[in-house]
């Protein structure tokens, strides 16, 4: 497919230097996206989009925002009180935060559930699994930026699980504090890393989008797309799926931001940092809640520690780990059901997270973390030898229309 | 697909309830009917002016309100002649002047509220070595919220004949511990409101609540309201690319 004639002459002149104008067109326009692709296709834009949303209003944050140890927490009420739409733009980045995750973990949860990690796609994994890790730390450094109670003492907790690496453990948190606790110069380096990660997440996910449109986007079936038949042109189909999406999520979105806009929150982290108290449960934001399970739940700190890291890493794996051929979900009867099953344990371990590690919670956390690589490391190799996939169809378009019909002929015509 | 879907909703929602944090100290709050929550709530301007007043002449005695500034109260709807007569009530120091040295004079209301004490220390020793905490963000920065501040001005009680009361403390029901050290603050009739209003400690006690969640959240009213215009928006418009999607996608689905 070639871009068309440009005729404006503006266009022409500079799509011949630069082919912006065309590249555009073959991206956005005429891309072949697989015709079946179900809602939870359009959370790969809803994530851009939040990622976009988050850019705009942390850039006019940090108008105002003053990072030192004695003026951050009254700059961020500063925001909230005088700053024109100040409390607004706050409640957009706060909650932008949580629906970030959100977003990028039903993205996950889908990748996982449809086999979207499997050859070829295994570079495009991992790079959503940088993502990740990059988002994480630019949320943890952006919780501690109000300079609230939470802030302070979940930098405290986190920072500190370096200590537990033998020999270079405290110095590596020395050297992260730039100093003997978590204090001004901690405060300074995260915000200005804050800044930055969000930029680099913005250069990952477009290494993201070029490994997608090499090999194209899977769907639920699973299988190659075979032809023209099998896919529409992302304009307008997908845009407007996907703006359908947006309009659904921002819809959600604004009832926190403008309803519930601490649902997410903590109450402590409206109480200033204050190195001599320290508040009664040490909790992570909601996002975090399984890995802070995970980490509990082992009573030696270094392999807490490791295995924290560990339950992120073991991702990378996936492609290697799950043996079975079979891309799709719907046709694999076993994993279909323990997919929900990974599901439900990761929920478990955020709720275990939430709570104090004692008693019930503790073994429910041993249990789910245990579960959590199990899963992985045994069950998925497994799998795949021992399942059997029911028959796959011979292409996407054939069981959508039962055949090549008069509307498929009609398509093709138009494309 | 259909069921993926559900299950998956389900799961969202069973996480965000699993993750919100158990509130397991103390007896279970009393839950009040506060008309300034849910998605049309606004101040009660009565309760705002009553609970402004409550503060003025019982809390701000030992507690700092420092996120307000004077010019702040036209938002309870104070007038700027009252707010420049409330702001000259107190002392600030300015300075340095022409002659280098620090002078007192009037506030006024571009000054944040003059706090009771100079410092944590002279807080504390005025205090029986207590810090009476900073309120502006009060309601925001306790499990509970009004409802918390609310039980904690009405929990004061005998103590229970088997729990030995520290020196200096007192016996709150709801105080996590029980054991609090601000007396009893509210007392019947402790305050004269100029619309007539009997001043039972309930009454004080939700009145300036009412004010204290105006400190904590003063842009509430415009947010709700706001909310209300940009959700509303929000749903047409996803009906309205809902209707666009289904006649893009129509002869796909044939």
């Amino acid at each position: 497919m070639n871009a068309p004639e440009w005729k404006n002459p503006v266009v022409r002149w500079i799509d011949f230097r630069l082919p912006i104008f065309s590249f555009v067109y073959h991206e956005l326009g005429v891309y072949p996206a697989p015709r079946n692709l179900n809602y939870f296709w359009t959370f790969g834009s809803l994530a851009g989009i939040v990622l976009v949303i988050m850019l705009a209003s942390g850039i006019v944050l940090a108008f105002n925002y003053t990072p030192h140890a004695t003026m951050a927490f009254d700059s961020v009420e500063r925001i909230m009180r005088d700053v024109n739409w100040g409390w607004l733009l706050r409640y957009i980045h706060m909650n932008g935060g949580s629906a970030f995750f959100i977003v990028v973990y039903i993205h996950m949860f889908r990748g996982l559930y449809y086999g979207s990690y499997k050859y070829p796609r295994e570079i495009l994994w991992f790079l959503g699994v940088i993502i990740l890790l990059l988002m994480m730390a630019t949320a943890f450094m952006g919780y501690v930026l109000p300079w609230g109670q939470m802030s302070f003492w979940g930098a405290t907790v986190i920072t500190n699980l370096f200590s537990a690496f033998p020999l270079v453990g405290e110095s590596i948190v020395t050297w992260l504090w730039g100093g003997y606790s978590v204090d001004n110069p901690t405060l300074n380096r995260f915000f200005a890393l804050h800044y930055l990660l969000a930029f680099v997440i913005v250069g990952a996910a477009a290494v993201h989008l070029w490994a997608l449109h090499v090999q194209k986007s899977n769907n639920p079936m699973g299988i190659d797309t075979k032809g023209p038949q099998d896919t529409v042109p992302f304009h307008p189909y997908m845009t407007v799926k996907d703006l359908f999406s947006l309009s659904v999520f921002l819809t959600v979105f604004s009832m926190f931001v403008f309803f519930a806009p601490n649902f997410f929150g903590e109450p402590d982290n409206y109480i200033p940092a204050n190195p001599l108290v320290t508040p009664p449960h040490i909790v992570p934001e909601w996002y975090f809640l399984p890995y802070y399970a995970i980490l509990r739940s082992i009573p030696d700190k270094l392999i807490g520690v490791l295995a924290m890291f560990g339950s992120i890493f073991v991702l990378f794996l996936l492609p290697w780990l799950d043996t079975s051929r079979v891309r799709s979900g719907t046709f694999r009867p076993a994993y279909k059901k323990l997919f929900w099953v990974f599901v439900v344990d990761c929920i478990v371990l955020g709720y275990v997270g939430a709570n104090p590690p004692e008693g019930y919670f503790l073994i429910l956390g041993r249990l789910a973390t245990i579960y959590y690589f199990f899963h992985f490391i045994i069950l998925l190799p497994l799998l795949g030898w021992f399942e059997r996939p029911l028959p796959l169809p011979t292409s996407i378009s054939q069981p959508v229309l039962g055949g090549r019909t008069a509307a498929t002929a009609r398509h093709m015509e138009k494309a | 697909m259909r069921r993926f879907a559900l299950s998956a909703l389900a799961a969202l929602a069973f996480g965000l309830t699993a993750t919100t944090p158990n509130a397991a100290e103390g007896p279970a709050l009393p839950k009040e009917h506060w008309p300034f929550a849910g998605v049309f709530g606004t101040f009660d301007r009565g309760a705002l002016n009553r609970g402004f007043q409550v503060h003025k002449e019982v809390c701000s005695a030992c507690h700092s309100l420092s996120l307000i500034y004077y010019r702040h109260l036209a938002g309870i709807g104070l007038t700027a002649e009252e707010i420049r007569a409330i702001a000259a009530e107190k002392e600030v120091t300015d300075g340095p002047n022409d002659e280098g040295d620090m002078f007192k004079r009037p506030g006024r209301p571009s000054d944040r509220y003059v706090a009771p004490f100079a410092n944590e220390n002279a807080s504390r020793s005025a205090n029986n070595g207590a810090y009476p905490p900073d309120l502006s963000l009060m309601i925001k920065a306790r499990k509970g919220g009004p409802d918390y501040l609310y039980a904690i001005l009405t929990g004061y009680k005998d103590a229970p004949a088997d729990v030995r009361i520290m020196d200096g403390m007192h016996y709150n029901e709801f105080f996590p511990g029980h054991q609090i050290a601000m007396p009893m603050p509210l007392s019947e009739g402790g305050v004269t409101f100029a619309d007539g209003t009997a001043a039972t400690v309930g009454a004080m006690a939700r009145d300036v609540t009412t004010f204290l969640a105006w400190t904590a959240e003063p842009e509430m009213e415009q947010r709700k309201q706001l909310g209300v215009k940009v959700v509303l928006f929000l749903i047409v418009f996803s009906g309205l690319t809902y209707a666009v999607k289904r006649k893009v996608w129509a002869d796909l689905h044939a």
